[in-house]
């Protein structure tokens, strides 16, 4: 029983232990709440593995921005406690629980069954990356090296996501109460509108 | 620093990817479901890195920055839908969006 095991168990724990929570959640927020406890514990993960900077991109950019953005959204919209008592399709949520215990099965199996193909490098050469040029110096050469052309691409589609969002989120009735001229009464005074 | 097999951090990932899967169903709450996604998302990145740190490269690590950055452009404009939808609807809930249901 080494460190790293009772590390790992705890981090199983937590993060399964959230996970299902996040499931039984009435309250958004609280959901949001059990969401950034998964994320931590996932950075935990990463850094058992050696994933320093992967570990801290997790928690920054995951735990961070992102579920700020979701907690945000959430109380601008007002927490929604009501659940929906008329069932569109009445066994569906049976129905997912029997296919998701399905599902996990399926992914133990395989994951005891197929691990050998990939072949376990024993993480030696994870750990001697991290030692000579440091984590964030070999993520980098790998980045900027192999995968330039997706870099680049992810720049392109966040510059898209921007001004998608800007797109979706306009007022439409700015547009819609400005008055033409021909609607006014005679004798009305046309308003100004600054250009 | 490996004493822990990879097929561990693979099951846990597995698992935790079957409960979003899950999640996803089972909540009408529109946001609560975009929660789930990236609780699947998270689940695939952990995959990501058991597979990396098993061949010995750091392609896998650098995989889970390009799902980070997908992640973060995806939430943006999943929430300006669903902040859209709300100022219609005035409702959250994904039953109500039944416009296009036969």
């Amino acid at each position: 029983m080494t460190l790293e095991m009772v590390v790992f168990g705890v981090t199983f724990v937590v993060a399964l232990g959230s996970s299902l929570a996040m499931v039984f959640a009435r309250n958004a927020v609280h959901a949001a709440l059990f969401l950034v406890i998964a994320q931590v514990a996932l950075a935990v993960t990463f850094l058992l593995q050696g994933a320093y900077f992967v570990a801290a991109l997790q928690i920054i950019v995951y735990a961070g921005a992102i579920m700020v953005l979701f907690l945000f959204v959430i109380m601008l919209l007002g927490v929604d406690k009501r659940d929906a008592l008329i069932e569109p399709l009445p066994a569906q949520r049976p129905l997912a629980v029997g296919l998701g215990a399905l599902l996990a099965a399926e992914v133990i199996y395989i994951v005891f069954k197929g691990i050998d193909l990939v072949g376990d490098a024993g993480g030696e050469a994870i750990t001697a990356l991290n030692r000579d040029p440091g984590n964030v110096l070999a993520v980098a050469r790998v980045l900027f090296s192999r995968y330039l052309l997706p870099f680049e691409a992810t720049s392109i589609l966040l510059v898209v996501a921007v001004v998608g969002v800007m797109v979706l989120t306009r007022r439409i009735s700015d547009v819609a109460d400005l008055q033409t001229p021909e609607d006014l009464p005679a004798g009305a005074p046309v308003k100004e509108i600054a250009v | 620093m490996s004493e822990v097999p990879p097929g561990f951090y693979l099951a846990l990932a597995g698992l935790m990817f079957t409960i979003g899967a899950v999640g996803a169903l089972v909540r009408r709450n529109a946001i609560v479901i975009f929660m789930f996604v990236e609780l699947m998302l998270n689940a695939v990145n952990l995959a990501f890195v058991t597979f990396a740190r098993m061949r010995g490269n750091l392609d896998g690590q650098v995989l889970v920055f390009f799902v980070l950055v997908v992640a973060a452009a995806e939430v943006v404009v999943g929430l300006a839908i669903i902040v859209s939808i709300f100022r219609r609807r005035a409702s959250a809930d994904v039953d109500d969006v039944n416009l296009l249901k036969w």
